[in-house]
């Protein structure tokens, strides 16, 4: 093996880099590419090469003029596709606008106003992206290199300053110093249940035993997350660089990236950058010549919610099925192949090679006392600009929300801050915000205290025309899909919660059913074997508590207050709208509606099974649902 | 089972090392080759790891990417995870269906064109609702621009017949 010097990688890759005079980064993130930007690249390459412009797609010996690259997710998704040329930032680029970017802003450094990013509150225009609300307001830590640099590329990471960390760790520090380090930081588990990971890793290094694993949990199953997929495919050599360092910590020589299939581009990217981590020695024997070993497979997740969790993870790495395992033992003293093994989500892995870097007090000078540090957050729904940001613990919803998002979207997509509802915070096993928690620092005690919890980091934005019942009935049908079986109180009770949640959205619930409800939820939240039945509950208990309203509604009134329970809707004819044409006469198919031709026509509620089909053929939106 | 099939199969137990903690990645070969996972397959498989085919089944029906009955010729992901599912998914779903003449147990269409799966997530929740049609993610869709993504493929499929 090559004993990889960093420093001269580093300084010779700066030296190649003077002779770029144009920087060109296209977002090559799931949803920039979705959106063509690949197409964009491929324009690019081809304009410049046709003016006989050298590009250069790698930074190396001889490369000159334009440097044409890739990056991972640069988090203002719904914008995309995005690219920067030198430090202009342009948004939602077509390929035909390519010919001209090239002609003004490659060759004469001349904005294209029209691509700039516009804020649609004030209309101001932004040339450069950290000028722009949506950044200027984020943290960005663990994120900075994240849709900065060219994820295919080992030498970019490296003069960055990466994998020095991992250096120092393996060659100039005992596994107790490394520990110490990571204690210090005080940085907690950013999976869900934020544990100290240095005490996690002190628990393991303790632990006796011939053979030990590290395992990064890349399966990030909560619906509506994304931000560990955006790592794994922005900065992979992030998470391999954690890893390293974690092995260092318990002694630990092989390793596994475990990635939900959902995520093909980050297997690749993973793949590929444990393929350059090993050609240039810094996985494998003898890493940095400190004579330790380390080797990192790649597993695909196989589509099971339940594998997120570390025990039933580990079953799944050893060829069963994805159950959970009673704790203790606890991964520590007997994880994988019944080997001392640390587990830990991405997120908390990408954190690593940067504290060590930075030092532990350093890091604590972000964040709360309690929760130091940068958390991202996955920002999805009703919001004015979804995408992927991070903030320092502490940072509060309206910041995130109204701040960063650009607020919260009505129906028609507008911003408009009365809209806000909710916030849904970490999924299927957190609970909801409303606007009396505006204002609450968020971290991992403030919102186990009220009920929800950081989870993964899934902010989900509901505005006033989301039916929270729906909500509630929406993740327990997501749980109860995804329960393993294994226990009988998660199995039996996550589906008798959502048959009685389907009671209330079709008006068949009687206040007695919210007492069971109730009742059950707490059972099922104390009784269950794994996090995921004994987190299943809380969607359900916090939109109780919180929108309980909403909830005597569809029970007693019989109606829901934003009409998405279709059993409940109530259609009417606008009479003034209604030009008698007799189309939703001819479409209804229970023949409720009674009317001659051009005359107003009526609906016999009685005889209406609501089925909307009035609705959908009425040209003149003559026919709406009413509570 | 056809020789061709066995020799297959053999090769990708082969790729393992016959280890039975593979089994996944196995099965996950197995069913990348077949677009679902034969019964004759899994048995083999179950003999040659040394595993009882039970445990084989019990794997491949507790993981929701793994598929015991053959899948349509094109795969068609909609999500209805959170992000999708308060941008209203749902119609998209129902769209979907109606036009391939699905139903809530029948996710392939009679001519096996199609095969239509409900995910929750697919990490591009910043672009929501979103689908993926062979591998082609698409973004912010309505019921009309799944209909059209459908009619396309059906179209290209038949010029090319
Ligand atoms: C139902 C369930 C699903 C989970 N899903 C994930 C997941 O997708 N990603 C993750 O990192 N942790 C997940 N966890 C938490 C893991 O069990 C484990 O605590 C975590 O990976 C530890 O890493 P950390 O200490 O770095 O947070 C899940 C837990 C439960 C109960
Ligand atoms: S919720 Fe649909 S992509 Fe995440």
């Amino acid at each position: 093996m090559p004993k990889p010097n960093l420093a001269e990688i580093k300084n010779a890759y700066d030296k190649h880099y003077k002779n770029i005079t144009k920087k060109i980064i296209i977002c090559a993130g799931t949803g920039c590419v979705s959106s063509g930007s690949l197409k964009i690249f491929e324009a690019f390459k081809k304009g410049l090469e046709a003016r006989k412009i050298n590009v250069s797609l790698h930074i190396s010996e001889g490369c000159r003029e334009v440097y044409l690259t890739k990056s991972g997710c640069q988090g203002f998704c719904q914008q995309g596709p995005l690219l920067s040329i030198g430090d202009i930032f342009y948004t939602k680029v077509k390929e035909s606008d390519v010919e001209e970017l090239i002609e003004k802003t490659v060759l004469k450094s001349e904005p294209v106003e029209r691509l700039l990013y516009k804020n649609p509150a004030d209309g101001k225009q932004y040339a450069k992206s950290e000028e722009i609300p949506f950044y200027k307001k984020q943290t960005r830590f663990l994120l900075r290199e994240c849709g900065k640099i060219n994820p295919g590329d080992i030498n970019e990471y490296i003069s960055r300053g990466g994998y020095f960390g991992a250096a120092r760790a393996c060659a100039e520090m005992t596994p107790e110093e490394v520990c110490k380090v990571i204690s210090d930081s005080g940085l907690r588990g950013r999976g869900g249940g934020g544990f100290p990971t240095g005490k996690k890793w002190d628990l393991t290094r303790l632990s006796k035993g011939d053979k030990k694993y590290v395992i990064c949990n890349g399966d990030e199953g909560d619906p509506g997350a994304f931000m560990d997929r955006s790592v794994m495919e922005g900065d992979p050599h992030a998470v391999l660089e954690g890893m390293i360092i974690a092995a260092r910590a318990i002694g630990a020589d092989e390793g596994y990236i475990y990635v939900r299939m959902e995520y093909p581009l980050a297997v690749e990217r993973v793949r590929f950058a444990i393929k350059q981590a090993e050609e240039a020695g810094i996985l494998g024997c003898n890493i940095f010549g400190s004579g330790h070993n380390f080797k990192i497979n790649v597993m695909e997740g196989a589509g099971a919610f339940v594998c997120g969790e570390e025990t039933a993870l580990i079953a799944s790495v050893e060829g069963e099925r994805g159950m959970p395992r009673p704790k203790p033992p606890f991964p520590a003293q007997s994880g994988l192949f019944g080997r001392p093994t640390v587990i830990n989500n991405v997120e908390t892995l990408a954190n690593i090679g940067k504290i060590m870097t930075i030092g532990a007090a350093e890091f604590r000078k972000m964040g709360t006392a309690a929760s130091p540090g940068t958390k991202t957050f996955a920002l999805t729904g009703h919001v004015c600009n979804s995408g992927l940001v991070e903030v320092p613990f502490g940072a509060t919803i309206r910041q995130i929300v109204n701040e960063i998002a650009g607020g919260t979207a009505n129906d028609r997509g507008e911003a408009d801050l009365n809209a806000f509802k909710a916030v849904q915070i970490g999924g299927p096993s957190g609970g909801c915000l409303t606007k009396e928690h505006m204002d609450l620092p968020l971290d991992f005690d403030s919102l186990k205290s009220v009920g929800a919890m950081v989870g993964s980091g899934g902010l989900v934005v509901m505005n006033d025309k989301t039916c929270m019942v729906n909500i509630a009935k929406f993740f327990m049908g997501f749980t109860q899909n995804e329960s393993c079986g294994k226990c009988v109180s998660c199995r039996e009770g996550t589906k008798q919660m959502l048959n009685m949640l389907n009671d209330v959205s079709e008006g068949k619930a009687t206040i007695k059913t919210l007492d069971l409800l109730d009742g059950l939820a707490n059972v099922v939240k104390v009784s269950s074997l794994c996090g995921l039945g004994k987190s299943a509950p809380n969607p359900v208990l916090s939109t109780i508590k919180y929108f309980k309203d909403e909830y005597l509604a569809h029970i007693k009134d019989k109606t829901c207050p934003t009409n998405n329970c279709k059993a409940l809707a109530k259609y009417f004819i606008d009479a003034v709208k209604c030009k008698g044409c007799t189309a939703c006469k001819r479409a209804c198919p229970a023949g409720a509606i009674g009317g001659e031709v051009k005359q107003a026509h009526k609906i016999d509620a009685a005889k209406c099974i609501k089925c909307g089909a009035c609705a959908a053929t009425c040209k003149f939106g003559a026919i709406s649902a009413g509570g | 089972m056809s020789l061709e099939k066995l020799n297959d199969v053999i090769a990708i137990l082969n790729e393992y090392d016959n280890n039975p903690s593979k089994l996944i990645p196995i099965l996950q070969k197995v069913q990348q080759k077949y677009n679902y996972l034969p019964q004759d397959a899994m048995t083999f498989v179950a003999n040659s790891l040394g595993i009882a085919p039970s445990k084989v089944y019990g794997v491949a029906t507790f993981f929701s990417h793994f598929s015991i009955v053959p899948k349509g010729r094109h795969i068609i992901k909609i999500c209805d995870g959170t992000a999708c599912h308060v941008k209203k998914s749902e119609g998209i779903i129902n769209a979907a269906k109606k036009r391939l003449n699905l139903t809530d147990e029948k996710h392939t269409s009679g001519d096996f064109m199609f095969t239509l799966e409900c995910v929750s997530c697919l990490g591009a929740c910043g672009i929501a609702p979103v689908a993926v049609v062979d591998e082609e993610v698409h973004p912010q869709m309505t019921p009309e621009k799944i209909t059209a993504l459908i009619d396309a493929v059906y179209a290209k499929e038949k010029a090319n017949a």
